[in-house]
């Protein structure tokens, strides 16, 4: 492989360019969804194929192709020269990058059990499983269950000396079950809304338990059928972890990717509110709060050994104290920031898409308390758990949640469910009243697999570590006056 | 037929590579698609080219279907030993499978008609300099209202072939362009964007004026007080509104599993009189796709008629389970997802935008929706935020910009409040609609730009 990349960057350089990388990409993907008791899909995928992005004439080109062979890599290499001297045309001054040591090596993700070694029986089996307990529940009109696999074998070669071999394996899987009756539909799922997924094996699907939870789900599911509507107000809300870690995503891991701040995002997903006069001065939450955009999380999601430019993997202050301390960055926003090097976030969706700033693990680090103290010291509020849905403004202030449930809370205990609850606010506001995070033992390093972003669109697999927590004063149950007029 | 100048495979090699598929499966019934081709994008900000791409990708995705087991598999190899492997793997799979009781055969063979042209040679000889010179038109607009520019400029030209064991053999070449701006101007937004499959038909100066204009009239935009108002909505704003109705009911899937909001409702009114959708894939006013992801024809789907529930898109599966026929509908892959109506139109009306304005005492404008997601599918509730361009009408006239609104409403509440229906059709996205004014849109919070 080396020969190969070595000609495609000496191509590069013969053509002009300043700088080139290459990667090279193998991928292959296994899925199982099961719906209503059947294998509703049983899929393989591959994928193979090589990008190369170049620096010319001070600007961007990036090509790349399915085909890998040397023929094709000559006409790929002319290709993004090409499309950088195009690029020229409108610019205001040379790409720089920020200095990153040049690397080389072979690095795997950790895995006790390839999941791709599992017989296809075991993996369905166990999902049927869950699935026939949830069909129990006659309120149960549609059971679901996934899995997903994934193995990456990337090489990254660029012009400054780096050769840098990568293998990663990411496993997940999750159950969902909705209950529909007389116009009314809820759903809970388990461990979270589309599964919890990491970079480890086979071993992390295990450790779910999945069919442990299905009774638990579905009687959820039904019970909200009939559940009183989550009232209009502003009460103290407590968030269960998968949704704090979809709350984190949203309202954090966004704002701080530094394209958007720079306004490279701007006609798509957006901007960010978090502009660079607000570093390290900017109230972000409550001094509870403490963030992290943490690469080098054993097991993350958003976990690697070097990103997608060579930069090695980093654990960057993001909110410190509650202060806003800190960004996502690729080596050109760093340098344009002035900073010595890189903060490393920069991903590909696979070979055929160019690097772009994307979220590593959002870590928001535990507290000193633990989710029964909360309940006790908490008079009148509501702990709202699993993702519904989601929306946030184009500069990440304004956002609304839905949840799957949630459960009033009265002087200290849990009470009633209520059903369809939402929450909104903007976004320092509500960080800046958390007053208590729930500690290690209660926390859990959540991975997203879908988070998109960038033209052509690109999904990232991403994580967030969070534990329960708590902020004050939060407007909650926004949708109350249509559901109850349809409720008529 | 085009060759594409020397671009594309051809009809004739993409049939020979799909019938060698077909041969090298042992399964009962088998389908392949065989897709390759080229998307290229210019992406732009601050007035600046900062990233431009090309990518050429092929697939080649297999459904083997052993008795009532179906196993799936797709590669993006086109090489004998590939193909060859990817057949296999998903017979393999086929093999692991259970038995889906509900699965009667893939579709059969059924005439395609192809009423206009898909393939253009000038989207597809479009170059990266010929992106860079529009994106300088796009530059110059902004600049005359001293703002800044981003955005993007794709093509892509791609061949499909879908054949199956059954005697379906679709083959087709299409070529896309999409332009999107956002114009900045301080504290003022603007947005356009424009989809067509012949580049030359985008009209990229008319909507970066149209973009820059808003930009610039949207400056310093006032905080205002969400509540219940009368809003126009641009074309841009109905097609999300169209596509999420799709999204949650307009499928047949989702009406046999009982989470569409049609399901129960069929010959009962679920909206206003005057608002009636139909999907129809091979309308010239829409980016024409002459069959599904299944090879089969598409149709013409009435959704809804007059304001009552009517009809809903089926894919062979969802079809053979209720003894009827497929409508075109199908997506590919490994079908879990169900049938999608893709090319919606909502029926227009006889109102121009300005008609609209001029009949709101106190109203608000909205050129556009941003980060819209469904809060609960059957009742049709969706929230999201105004975006790039949000004014307040009184008197009849838009008075001043204000600052973006959060809104939850019932998509079918908001369809029954209709006052005033565009005469144009724009094509945005997944339908082809008009601007609309409704009454009593409910905004439910403020953000602080």
């Amino acid at each position: 492989m080396k020969e190969f990349t070595e000609k495609i960057l000496q191509k590069a350089k013969d053509l002009g360019a300043s700088y080139a990388d290459v990667r090279i990409i193998k991928g292959a993907n296994e899925s199982i969804n099961i719906k209503n008791g059947k294998v509703d899909a049983l899929a393989a995928a591959s994928d193979y194929g090589f990008g190369v992005r170049v620096i010319v004439n001070g600007s961007w080109g990036f090509a790349s192709s399915f085909t890998v062979t040397d023929e094709e890599a000559e006409k790929v290499v002319q290709q993004a020269v090409s499309i950088a001297r195009a690029s020229s045309r409108l610019k205001r001054e040379d790409v720089k990058l920020a200095p990153v040591e040049p690397a080389e090596g072979h690095f795997e993700s950790e895995w006790k059990i390839n999941p791709f070694d599992v017989p296809l029986e075991d993996k369905i089996n166990l999902l049927l499983d869950a699935d026939k307990i949830m069909r129990q529940q006659p309120e149960i009109k549609i059971s679901e269950g996934q899995m997903n696999f994934w193995k990456t074998d990337e090489t990254y070669a660029s012009t400054e000396g780096s050769y840098i071999e990568q293998v990663k394996i990411e496993s997940g899987a999750g159950i969902e079950a909705t209950a529909i009756e007389a116009g009314e539909m809820q759903r809970r799922s388990y461990p979270a809304f589309g599964g919890d997924y990491a970079s480890r094996g086979y071993e992390f699907v295990e450790g779910w338990n999945l069919v442990d939870h299905a009774e638990s789900i579905a009687k959820e599911a039904a019970e909200l059928l009939k559940a009183p509507q989550c009232p209009s107000d502003t009460r103290d809300l407590i968030l269960e972890g998968s949704m704090l870690a979809l709350q984190v995503h949203e309202s954090c891991g966004h704002p701080i990717e530094l394209d958007r701040v720079f306004g490279t995002e701007s006609s798509f997903a957006g901007t960010s509110f978090l502009t660079t006069d607000k570093l390290n001065t900017f109230r972000y939450g409550s001094d509870k709060v403490n963030i992290v955009a943490d690469a080098t999380a054993p097991g993350g999601l958003g976990s690697f050994s070097f990103d997608d430019e060579g930069v090695p993997a980093q654990c960057v202050d993001i909110v410190k104290n509650g202060i806003f301390s800190g960004y996502l960055s690729s080596r050109e926003t760093a340098a344009q920031m002035g900073w010595e090097s890189s903060g490393g976030a920069m991903r590909a969706d696979g070979w055929s898409r160019i690097p772009i700033i994307r979220m590593t693990n959002i870590n928001l680090l535990p507290g000193d308390w633990t989710f029964d103290e909360i309940i006790k010291d908490t008079k009148d509020g509501i702990y709202a758990a699993g993702v519904q849905s989601w929306s946030i403004d184009d500069k990440r202030l304004n956002f609304q949640f839905g949840t799957e449930v949630a459960w009033e809370i009265k002087d200290g205990s849990l009470g009633r469910m209520l059903k369809n609850p939402t929450y909104t606010g903007i976004t320092y506001e509500f960080w800046r009243g958390c007053d208590a995070i729930a500690g290690k033992d209660e926390w859990h390093l959540w991975g997203v697999p879908s988070c998109g972003k960038g033209e052509p669109m690109q999904t990232a697999r991403v994580g967030h570590g969070v534990a329960p927590s708590r902020f004050r004063n939060v407007r909650i149950g926004v949708m109350e006056s249509q559901s109850s007029e349809s409720e008529e | 037929m085009t060759n594409g100048n020397g671009k594309l495979l051809g009809q004739e090699r993409l049939q020979e590579l799909a019938q060698k598929a077909l041969s090298f499966s042992s399964a009962d019934q088998t389908q392949v698609t065989i897709g390759i081709g080229q998307n290229s994008l210019t992406r732009f900000a601050g007035s600046i080219i900062h990233q431009n791409v090309a990518e050429r990708d092929a697939t080649v995705a297999v459904r083997a279907i052993i008795g009532k087991k179906i196993g799936f598999a797709v590669g993006n190899s086109i090489s004998d030993e590939a193909i060859k492997a990817t057949v296999e793997k998903a017979i393999e799979f086929a093999r692991h499978q259970q038995e889906n009781p509900d699965f009667v055969s893939l579709p059969k063979p059924k005439p395609i008609q192809k009423p206009v042209p898909t393939f253009f040679d000038s989207t597809a000889e479009f170059s990266a300099d010929d992106r860079a010179a529009a994106v300088e038109k796009i530059v110059k607009a902004a600049d005359k209202v001293n703002a800044h520019a981003a955005g993007s400029l794709s093509t892509g030209y791609s061949e499909h072939i879908i054949a199956n064991s059954l005697g379906i053999n679709a083959y087709d070449a299409d070529t896309s362009s999409t332009f999107t701006t956002v114009i900045t101007a301080d504290t003022g937004f603007g947005y356009a964007q424009r989809i067509s499959s012949d580049i030359t038909k985008l009209d990229i100066d008319k909507a970066a004026d149209e973009a820059a204009k808003t930009a610039d009239r949207s400056r310093n935009p006032e905080p205002f007080e969400p509540g219940e108002y009368d809003v126009v909505l641009t074309p841009y704003c109905v097609e999300d509104m169209v596509s999420f109705l799709s999204w949650m009911g307009f499928s047949a899937l989702a009406v046999q599993e009982g989470r569409s909001f049609m399901s129960g409702k069929f010959g009962q009114k679920i909206c206003g009189d005057n608002i009636t959708i139909w999907d129809d894939g091979l309308d010239p006013r829409t980016n024409v796709r002459p069959f599904d992801g299944e090879g089969f024809p598409k149709q013409k789907v009435e959704l809804i008629k007059n304001g009552v529930a009517n009809a809903v898109v089926y894919d062979s599966y969802t079809a053979y389970k209720e003894g009827k026929e497929s409508t075109g509908h199908a997506m590919g892959g490994t079908g879990t997802q169900g049938p999608y109506a893709t090319n919606m139109f909502l029926a227009p009306g006889n109102a121009t935008v300005e008609e609209m304005i001029a009949s709101t005492d106190r109203g608000i404008f909205v050129t556009r929706f941003n980060y819209t997601n469904i809060v609960h599918p059957l009742l049709t509730i969706f929230t999201g935020l105004t975006r790039d361009g949000t004014f307040l009408i009184e008197d009849g006239k838009i008075t001043k910009p204000i600052r973006n609104l959060r809104f939850t409403e019932s998509i079918l509440d908001a369809f029954s409040n209709v006052e005033m229906i565009g005469k144009d059709l724009m094509l945005c996205g997944a339908a082809t609609v008009p601007a609309l004014k409704i009454k009593n849109f409910r905004f439910t919070g403020a953000t602080e730009f």
